[in-house]
């Protein structure tokens, strides 16, 4: 009985949940705690007929750019007439308000309900419109399409693709309860994938956004899964005897890199994301762990103690040699190669304090980004311009993030909850 | 600033899962979990159920016995170290001895570390303590299939602060037997 018992506590211990289930959990807010040096002052102005709708669009624009750290925004009160279109902008009027650059547009209804929604981008100083596009969408969309229209602002702006309309996975720990959740990039909309009493741990997201792989101590083991988003369905992909963890997904979403101990100590393994096919692909007497998949997929870095301390590794999968790449202190784990390939984000101690830093391979420099005390687990935006990480504050666990320069910094702090294991999922599918 | 949701119908709805086993994502996972992993070597170790038996007689009362070196199930390591300290000799000789004397006992020893650091290493960390400890065991006649290692990383602190004295009490083996 008692065996029957604990199985039956064990299903009970886990909640799986459907992506979208009708939950509401305690959100995210971003604060900004430190901007670039230079920013791009730009006016937003309420597109026509937007206070027609509860909820807006411009605003959602606005708060995307100013979170950024990039963009200042210019007040738009007192502008009269509202300009909706580009050849309504009046350039005098915004030059004396010292905005660099304007957004108008429109939003007219349509007779099925859905709402036709228009903008425009204005460079003030050049004096010509630099973009203009239209959606039609349903009421329920204008989230979604404020998030591309700051998408395409700040790639035309900036140079760089917006993130916007990515979604980030974390785990929270209230009480003696951890979930995993999926929020979009702005703290958004929070959905439990999982809950338990166990430890969850490494979430990590298939390259094209549609499954988790993350490690769950629901068995009272470390057991590596791989769960679908759009269904909540899951399977136990590495569940060996020993300890299984730290997954991480191939670019190309067909191999999951894990660390096992099957065959005594922590070494890497790739497999098939069904579980399938476990081949071992580095062979160390120490620690092996932290595989993650460089961005053409050729390589692994990892972390290791075989040169007597924990330091970051490159090996590549075509066989050959393993190169270390971390020399500096005693203490360089977590690496998380950068989506351009030239680098990537790690952990260092340094002290007693842990840091997160950015390492250049070609020229071996490192750029310490964050103070610590307590800084760990950085997951790199798709656009590898900004880091997400776990770090604390008010005495527990918050999320952070910080620019790959160091100049851009917030704070994502949920209340009563202590908030960890980050990871910044990719561009949307598209 | 954005409000904060605050919403007490999670309780509820998590209350509503774990009391209706009829619930339909748990139990189908839990199903397919035992098929599709295809090393799952967990066997009684972790059901519980095979070796129930094992543990119910009077060799198991023993394990639970107080006053038996048995029942400590503890071993302290120091910091950034896997080596077991001269104190720890007679516990770990004790469950070595134990399992010696009954093969079909089994037992999960999990290791486990403080918090600093990243938590996928400390994993590992916890692991090579726990291997520490097992390779102890075997050497002194425990079966290498009766003990399975596993590490809880960082993640299961047995006391909660964040200063020396706690983190001494978190870098640890803990000795589980199968049943229990």
């Amino acid at each position: 009985m008692i065996p029957l018992l604990r199985r039956w506590l064990a299903f009970a211990a886990v909640s799986l949940l459907p992506f979208g289930a009708p939950i509401a959990h305690a959100q995210l807010s971003i604060e900004i705690v430190g901007g670039a040096g230079t920013t791009i002052p730009i006016a937003i102005v309420p597109f026509d007929a937007e206070a027609t709708y509860p909820l807006g669009i411009t605003g959602i624009v606005g708060a995307d750019l100013a979170r950024s750290g990039l963009f200042r925004l210019v007040d738009t009160n007192g502008v009269v007439p509202r300009p909706a279109r580009a050849q309504d902008v009046q350039f005098p009027v915004w030059r004396a308000r010292n905005a660099d650059a304007v957004v108008v547009g429109s939003m007219l209804p349509l007779p099925d309900g859905r709402v036709d929604v228009r903008f425009a981008l204005v460079d003030v100083v050049k004096q010509v419109s630099l973009v203009s596009m239209a959606y039609t969408v349903t009421p329920q969309q204008f989230r979604v399409t404020a998030h591309k229209i700051a998408d395409v602002i700040y790639e035309r702006l900036t140079g760089d693709r917006g993130v916007f309309s990515t979604r980030i996975a974390y785990v929270t720990k209230q009480g003696p309860r951890f979930q995993l959740l999926v929020a979009d990039a702005d703290g958004f909309g929070p959905q439990s994938i999982v809950s338990s009493n166990e430890p969850l741990l490494s979430p990590r997201w298939s390259p094209d956004g549609s499954r988790l792989a993350y490690v769950s101590f629901e068995n009272r083991k470390p057991v590596v899964y791989v769960q679908s988003l759009d269904t909540g369905a899951r399977r136990a992909v590495a569940n060996f005897r020993g300890s299984n963890s730290s997954p991480a997904w191939s670019p190309d979403g067909r191999k999951l890199a894990v660390t096992l101990t099957k065959d005594g100590g922590s070494q890497v393994y790739l497999m098939n994301p069904d579980g399938s096919d476990v081949t071992r692909v580095l062979t160390s007497q120490a620690i092996d762990t932290e595989a993650m998949f460089t961005p053409d997929g050729q390589s692994l870095v990892f972390t290791s103690d075989r040169g007597g301390t924990p330091q970051i590794y490159r090996a590549s999968l075509l066989g050959g040699q393993v190169e270390r790449l971390t020399f500096d202190g005693s203490y360089n784990v977590s690496p998380k190669p950068t989506p351009d390939g030239k680098g990537l984000v790690f952990v260092r101690r340094d002290g007693g304090r842990f840091e997160i830093a950015a390492l250049d391979y070609a020229t071996r420099q490192v750029q310490v980004l964050t103070q610590g005390p307590n800084d760990e687990s950085p997951s790199v935006a798709p656009n590898g311009k900004m880091v997400i990480y776990a770090s604390e504050g008010g005495g527990r666990g918050i999320l952070a993030a910080i620019s790959i320069d160091g100049r851009v910094k917030q704070r994502l702090v949920a209340p009563a909850t202590e908030v960890r294991e980050p990871a910044w999922g990719p561009f949307p599918r598209s | 600033m954005r409000n904060f949701l605050f919403v007490a119908i999670i309780a509820t709805a998590l209350a509503g899962c774990s009391t209706t086993p009829t619930t339909e994502a748990p139990v189908e996972d839990h199903g397919a979990a035992g098929v599709t992993a295809p090393g799952a070597e967990t066997g009684g170790a972790q059901g519980g159920s095979v070796n129930g038996s094992t543990t119910g007689g009077a060799l198991g009362n023993e394990l639970r016995n107080p006053n038996s070196i048995l029942s400590k199930r503890s071993i302290y390591f120091d910091f950034d170290s896997f080596v077991v300290k001269d104190e720890f000799r007679p516990l770990v000789e004790a469950h070595a001895r134990y399992l010696q004397q009954n093969r079909n006992a089994r037992m999960t020893i999990q290791g486990n570390t403080d918090e600093r650091g990243s938590r996928e290493y400390n994993i590992a960390l916890g692991q090579k303590r726990a291997d520490a400890v097992k390779r102890m065991m075997v050497l002194l006649g425990a079966g290498d299939t009766q003990i399975e290692t596993t590490s809880f990383g960082e993640e299961r602190p047995k006391n909660p602060g964040h200063d020396e004295s706690a983190w001494a009490e978190n870098r640890r083996d803990d000795i589980v037997y199968a049943g229990e």
